[in-house]
């Protein structure tokens, strides 16, 4: 593992062939924290697909998204509240901006699109639960800007539900207060042709935690981006992701951790799984150890489990180091074929090859899932995904019952 | 009574050299309350033998026979003939992230039985046999033979033996790697099962140690793809003293 300051990245291997990171093709990239951010679109230039935070993107079929007008008002939420507040707030209210700014186009043109932005806000010391479904939104291309307060003190988990059919740009703001607890989960179970790009910025204070979670399943081009800065000392954060690409999906997630103060620490973990031979996922994983951040403890790994041939997974972990004195920084990236001793192992104890392709799929992915913590999302989660993977018994809840 | 009969079974493997033929002709025949020893130096063909039994895809049947009560086992795809009685412990156990022994079990117990075991009932019988094999409770929620030590993949395959109760077992070098007390502790469930449930037993070995644990009713010595000689305990006890050399002068094959 590299611990002393440098700058690297790790192309890691697409396809096939196994891969544990290795190969270091040390280049020099500009700082992480040095990416150009605004809130208006026109600010970014049109997007071609050349650019290193799109080159791995179907960007031709996001034209609407990037270029386009987009429907920033309101649309319908369910919430299941106990002591969070779920509201709509106006623009120029002072929260919005203040976790962080559009890096790109498309979180720009959503930037600048919307009318107001959700709420949900828990209130200093509660500790509650709140899950907010949002079924409505349409294949037309919208606009949404969301902002998650955690208040100092507080300990909660909230679930954010995505389903439905949707053409979506967004910004997420998560701002998680002194000392409070927070477990986002983010779940995308949108329709097949669904697109949708999200960005998510969460701005952690002193001794805050935050359990971030992405679990991407439905859609036909999911890009969720998820940015944590650990701007107060002691603060904590675990990003954990798991997604299963399916044949004509594209599943992308960029995650980004930026160390900026002292005795701070980040885990990062994202499972994906890929079957069929249009199966597309991309994970880049940046961690920024800024010079003020010394005590740091990081550690970010991505795995992939590739099922069928021509599938492709994108891997490249990127760490940037600034100052000498951490306690560890480390990053893991493979990309493994569905192993075929595994297989005869497990079917020369009687189990049917479907079975076993299951059962190892199932047992690689839930490893994420079971660190939800919600055991009724979990079992959804787990359902869903055993369907995918053929399995009959596992029954078709209805979209939204997932908790 | 239950019989597994090879006859003269050719296999072959496809190497980066070309195609290698590894089994040259094996006749054997095992009966239900059987142990049979196959002993023969590295590289004779063991564990080819027991791969193809199993149905490993890596080895190529060119010719011959495995039935299992007359069901022609060649023609079954490898988690048939698990559900036909065949078991193999092997060599080297495989491990499985994510999945853990328990669900492993169960899910093996249900594919075999046809039907899922009553909850409560199969919990204590997993507990006692893994009591049995010395395994710590703790390996139920860990991940198959995941970390495990070699002697702890062992166990956990003699486990697996006891749970399934398949009408014949493959052990292809199960007590290598074992100290004598995991030997004998290893020695013990095979011996506990055979009481148990009268399976037939091929019991592949490079070493004569295990054989003063389980007493083996047939000695096969395998050398370069064939049973070489056949006898009684009798054989075992000169193979002790005298080795594979007598069979493998002259040839090049000697692992
Ligand atoms: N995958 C393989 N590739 C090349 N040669 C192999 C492979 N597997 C087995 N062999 C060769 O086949 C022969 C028999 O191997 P094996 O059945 O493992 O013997 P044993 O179990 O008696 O030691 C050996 O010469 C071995 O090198
Ligand atoms: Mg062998």
């Amino acid at each position: 593992m590299p611990s002393a300051p440098q700058t690297a990245s790790a192309p890691a291997q697409h396809g096939l062939a196994e891969h544990s990171h290795g190969g270091w093709a040390t280049r020099p990239v500009q700082s992480r924290a040095e990416r150009f951010a605004s809130s208006h679109r026109e600010d970014f230039p049109r997007v071609t697909g050349l650019e290193p935070e799109w080159r791995l993107t179907p960007v031709r079929e996001l034209g609407a998204l990037l270029d386009g007008a987009l429907d920033g008002g309101r649309y319908d939420v369910e919430a299941e509240s106990g002591l969070a507040s779920v509201t709509w707030i106006p623009r120029d209210d002072a929260r919005i901006g203040s976790a962080g700014l559009a890096e790109d186009r498309a979180a720009a043109n959503a930037w600048e699109s919307v009318e107001g932005a959700l709420l949900l806000s828990v209130p200093e010391g509660a500790e509650t639960e709140l899950v907010v479904r949002r079924a409505a939104f349409g294949p037309e291309p919208r606009a949404a800007h969301t902002v998650v307060e955690a208040r100092a003190g507080s300990r909660s988990t909230i679930v954010l539900e995505s389903t439905g059919a949707a053409q979506l740009a967004e910004n997420v703001e998560i701002l998680v207060r002194e000392g409070a607890q927070l477990t986002l989960v983010s779940v995308q179970e949108w329709d097949e042709d669904a697109r949708h790009l999200a960005s998510h910025f969460a701005r952690l204070e002193r001794d805050a935690v935050l359990r971030h979670i992405v679990v991407s399943l439905g859609g036909r081009i999911v890009r969720v981006n998820p940015s944590a800065e650990l701007a107060g000392e002691g603060s904590d954060v675990e990003m954990l992701g798991v997604y299963f690409s399916l044949d004509g999906q594209h599943l992308e997630h960029r995650t980004y951790v930026h160390h900026a103060a002292a005795h701070t620490r980040s885990r990062v973990t994202y499972k994906g799984a890929l079957q069929g031979a249009g199966a597309r996922s991309v994970w880049v994983g940046d961690v920024l150890i800024g010079p003020d951040a010394s005590g740091t403890d990081s550690y970010e790994q991505n795995r992939n489990l590739v099922l069928t041939e021509g599938a492709r997974a994108d891997s490249v972990p990127n760490l940037e180091i600034e100052t000498g004195d951490i306690v560890g920084a480390g990053h893991a990236s493979a990309t493994g074929r569905f192993d075929d001793e595994q297989l005869f192992y497990l079917q020369s104890r009687g189990i049917r090859e479907p079975d076993a392709r299951r059962l190892v799929v199932l047992g690689f992915l839930g490893e994420i899932v079971q660190r939800i913590g919600r055991p009724e999302l979990e079992r959804h989660l787990h359902a869903r995904i055993a369907r995918a993977l053929g399995d009959p018994e596992a029954q078709a809840p209805a979209a939204g019952e997932a908790s | 009574m239950s019989e597994l009969q090879i006859r003269d079974l050719r296999v072959s493997i496809a190497t980066d050299q070309g195609t290698k033929d590894i089994l040259k002709g094996v006749d054997l025949t095992v009966r239900s309350g059987e142990t049979h020893a196959i002993m023969g130096p590295n590289g004779s063909g063991k564990s080819t033998l027991a791969y193809t039994i199993a149905g490993h895809p890596r080895y190529t049947v060119e010719g011959g026979s495995i039935t299992l009560d007359g069901e022609d086992v060649l023609a079954m795809s490898v988690d048939a003939r698990a559900r036909a009685g065949i078991f193999l412990a092997m060599q080297y156990p495989v491990e499985i992230p994510g999945v853990t022994v328990t669900n492993f079990l169960r899910t093996a117990k249900t594919a075999i039985d046809g039907a899922a075991p009553s909850i409560r009932g199969w919990r204590k019988t997993v507990a006692e046999s893994m009591a049995a094999l010395r395994m710590d409770a703790s390996f139920a929620e860990r991940n198959v033979n995941e970390g495990f030590s070699g002697g702890e993949k062992k166990r956990h395959e003699i486990v697996q033996l006891e749970l399934l109760k398949p009408k014949f077992a493959v052990l292809d070098e199960t007590d290598s790697g074992l100290d004598v007390d995991a030997l004998k502790i290893v020695s013990e469930g095979v011996n506990r099962v055979k009481a148990d449930t009268g399976l037939g037993i091929l019991l592949i070995t490079h070493y004569t140690r295990i054989l003063r644990y389980i007493r083996p009713d047939f000695v096969h010595v395998f050398v370069d793809g064939h049973v070489a000689e056949e006898g009684g305990p009798e054989l075992a006890d000169r193979l002790e003293d005298e080795g594979y050399d007598r069979y493998v002068s002259g040839t090049a094959s000697v692992g």
